[in-house]
């Protein structure tokens, strides 16, 4: 037998050994659509519970959107189920070239490129641009999937300090002797939910000749005056070379990224970028239903507008109750303990409480900076914000940290 | 103590460190098994290296062991340096 039990023991050993490190993750099955109010089944085989979700990322509602869910619906009918093609044989459709066409226009780009995530698509695109001529200069806290679609690309990877924008010009001027230089970074960083600073990245850019990449996952659909994303509300619109982002968040929710930007550069990654060229196209049922999203969030702002009110509404009402939070204005809220075993205790407190909020740490989070974090959604009404308010409110009573700052915390709980 | 390893911890603690930072960290700190410095950041250490020495490191010799102190790290670099 090729999996002999030396390889069983090895790998029972290594489960154990994340078992017990306490960072193994278990999943909760929930049993109705994605939506402010879930039932959900946790442990498995306990009877489901009535909870209210703080921790999706259906930030503008739309996940199970009746319109969304009907457009999806006709997709089916009148595209099918699958396309079993890659895109450039026979898998694209006149769906999929719409879409691409309905994300340039709406993020003000020059050209769209689908992939079947934003995993996908940041795996492919520096591949796909770069070579070892050419330096890639992240910002230190950058999504996993940027760190990892960077090392497959032989261009050298570089990094500066988390928002430092006088290190990031130091890296600028010591790299000037590369072919080209691109500045890398998340539009909201989706642990903190701070904002990257488009605005001085774009005049270092034009100072020191270099390219802009933003990862706008967390932000397009409702960051900016019409939910473009972390370009529009740092006025940087048409000066971002590269963005990639995702239909698997604000925008529906159920699969699919995408590259926007140059449209010579996107037509490098229709050629060459091999998470696109290697893999299914986007199903038609999930096109045509964010093509839906897309004209959903093109012809009114109501959406991001009651987001951004609930996000004002949830801040206040942390801050009031004493909670010590990571500054921002996004929807992701993070209520920062510090301690590890403290975000999960209170976690499953919330739980009992009727609320869904899921604690983070470390490797997920730096060492000593666990959280719970929260994300606010359009798809909640300012009753459901009340009671998850309360819930915090009288679970952070009991581990009596209302009202302390971090030092006070951590002299409580430890790291 | 000697020049070498004055500089790397020098940059070490220019390019890691924030000024907010409170902890102090001299030669034999750990780096890498702290979290201070970790393996995508680490690139920018052995790119530093590379340049200010003017020496190749091979992938294999800048593991995250190897650099995981200042004093470490400088005993790779010596072995390149000559």
């Amino acid at each position: 037998m090729a999996y002999s039990n030396d390889a069983r023991k090895f790998y029972q050993d290594e489960l154990n050994g994340i078992k017990e490190a306490g960072v193994f993750k278990e999943e909760r099955y929930i049993q109705s659509p994605q939506a402010a109010d879930i039932s959900v089944e946790y442990p498995e085989g306990a009877p489901t519970k009535e909870v209210i979700n703080m921790c999706s990322n259906n930030y503008l509602g739309l996940s199970s959107h009746p319109e969304v869910i009907k457009a999806s619906h006709e997709g089916l009918d009148s595209r099918g189920f699958g396309m079993s093609s890659v895109r450039f044989i026979c898998g694209t459709q006149d769906i999929h070239r719409s879409l691409e066409e309905k994300l340039t226009k709406f993020l003000e780009t020059e050209d769209t490129i689908l992939f079947a995530s934003c995993m996908d698509a940041n795996a492919g695109v520096f591949e796909a641009i770069f070579d070892d001529r050419d330096v890639l200069i992240a910002d230190r806290l950058v999504h996993a999937s940027i760190v990892d679609g960077m090392r497959l690309c032989k261009a050298l990877n570089e990094s500066f300090k988390h928002l430092n924008m006088d290190h990031l010009e130091k890296k600028l001027q010591t790299y000037q002797d590369a072919r080209f230089r691109c500045i890398v970074t998340d539009g909201v960083f989706s642990m903190d939910g701070d904002t990257a600073k488009l605005d001085e990245m774009v005049a270092l850019a034009e100072k020191y000749d270099a390219m802009v990449f933003v990862d706008d996952s967390h932000s397009t659909g409702f960051l900016g005056k019409h939910g473009k994303g972390t370009h529009e509300l740092k006025g940087v619109l048409g000066k971002i070379d590269i963005i990639t982002t995702t239909l698997g968040k604000a925008l529906g929710g159920a699969s699919g990224g995408c590259v926007s930007g140059r449209k010579e550069l996107v037509e490098m990654c229709r050629q060459r970028a091999r998470p696109y060229l290697f893999s299914n196209a986007m199903p038609p049922v999930v096109v045509a239903a964010s093509n839906k999203v897309m004209d959903i969030i093109m012809s009114t702002t109501e959406r991001r507008d009651k987001l951004e009110n609930n996000t004002k509404f949830w801040r206040k009402g942390l801050t009031e109750a004493g909670f010590d939070l990571r500054e921002g204005d996004t929807p992701i809220v993070p209520i920062m303990l510090y301690n590890a075993k403290l975000s999960q205790d209170m976690s499953r407190d919330l739980y009992d409480e009727g609320i869904y909020a899921i604690g983070f740490f470390f490797p997920v989070v730096a060492k000593g900076q666990a959280r719970i974090r929260t994300q606010i959604s359009a798809a909640h009404d300012i009753e459901h914000l009340e009671k998850a308010l309360a819930a915090f409110t009288k679970v952070g009573r009991k581990y009596d940290i209302l009202g302390k700052g971090k030092n006070e915390i951590i002299e409580m709980y430890g790291l | 103590m000697d020049e070498m390893e004055q500089v790397i911890l020098d940059y070490v603690i220019d390019e890691y460190l924030e000024e907010e930072d409170e902890e102090e960290i001299g030669f034999d700190s750990p780096l890498i098994s702290s979290g201070i410095v970790d393996s995508f950041s680490m690139v920018s250490l052995k790119t530093f290296l590379e340049r200010k020495y003017n020496i190749s490191i091979p992938d294999d010799k800048a593991t995250p062991e190897a650099f995981d102190t200042v004093r470490n790290i400088a005993k790779v670099v010596r072995e390149f340096t000559g």
